[in-house]
């Protein structure tokens, strides 16, 4: 089966998680095999999803952390979570 | 995000903040500061604001601690509390101009990719630099919410399908189909941009 360099396109998320049908698998990698197009789309894309995923991409503000437990430090004492009983 | 928590049996720290030891909250909280804050901050797009809403979402599952079911996993529950917080702030400020939450008009349209014939890889070392930093991040910022939201649980927090439609309140099928539009958006804003990052600058790159 041939498959259209457009139809390929729409399995690329799908492929990167290794979510698609054993069917459609053989026959984007078949497609991916020999259209560069294609290859250099999904080479694009996987390497997007790399540099997106990398930590220092969003960096906490100073002194996040500390400001946080401060905070539930000084909140927390007036608050009891409530038991599933009710108790 | 996983990495981290072996060893921890979140239900029994759970339990015990709920019998009277609210200090375990602080333990129980750590490994997710992160996700919190930029879960807030991908509805939010203000540092402050993001900030304020994460102590707001922590406050409230200790609050609602009682409510957590055990069959859900914390760090979901958690995710989904931050992102009603977030909402709910981005409803009260944005009472003129709001960027709507709902699906875009064209969700059922066709995504096509930025057309190249070759990819040189580029590395996880460009991060360093500010001016890719700064791509990366208005081209999330570009995406409509929708998208922004699963992009950034999938691939950023990596939460799984199945975490991140929790998460989101959505099926398991628009999970894959608003992360599939999500990046296919990212390559077709970035795979330009980054190929055309100043040449001058590539000695500071391994492939120079």
């Amino acid at each position: 089966m041939v498959i259209e360099c457009k139809h390929v396109w729409d399995h690329i998320s799908g492929y990167l998680d290794g979510t698609l049908d054993p069917e459609v698998l053989a026959v984007v990698q078949k497609h991916l095999e020999h259209c560069e197009l294609c290859s250099a789309i999904l080479d694009s894309t996987r390497n997007i999803l790399i540099l997106t995923a990398d930590e220092r991409v969003f960096e906490l503000p100073l002194g996040y952390s500390e400001r946080l437990h401060a905070r539930l430090e000084a909140e927390m004492q007036s608050i009891v979570p409530k038991k599933p009983d009710g108790g | 995000m996983t990495d981290v928590l072996a060893g921890r049996d979140e239900a029994q720290m759970i339990a015990s903040i709920l019998a009277g030891n609210s200090q375990v909250f602080h333990e129980l909280i750590r490994p997710y500061e992160r996700s919190v804050y930029v879960m807030a901050l991908s509805l939010l797009q203000n540092e402050a604001d993001a900030e304020d809403t994460a102590q707001e979402a922590f406050l409230k599952a200790f609050r609602s601690l009682a409510s957590f079911r055990a069959e859900a996993k914390f760090s979901t529950w958690l995710i989904s509390i931050t992102l009603n917080e977030a909402r709910s702030r981005l409803r009260r400020k944005n009472t003129v101009k709001m960027e709507s939450l709902d699906e875009p008009q064209d969700e059922q349209g066709h995504i096509s990719p930025a057309l190249l014939r070759d990819w040189r890889e580029i590395p996880s070392e460009a991060v360093e630099r500010q001016e890719v930093r700064g791509l990366l991040q208005q081209a999330i910022a570009g995406l409509p919410p929708i998208y922004r939201e699963i992009f950034l649980l999938r691939d950023v927090e990596e939460l799984s399908i199945d975490e991140s439609a929790k998460a989101l309140g959505i099926t398991v099928a628009a999970v894959k189909v608003r992360l599939h539009r999500a990046r296919l958006m990212l390559q077709k804003k970035l795979a330009p941009q980054l190929k055309q990052i100043n040449p001058k600058k590539r000695r500071w790159l391994p492939w120079s």
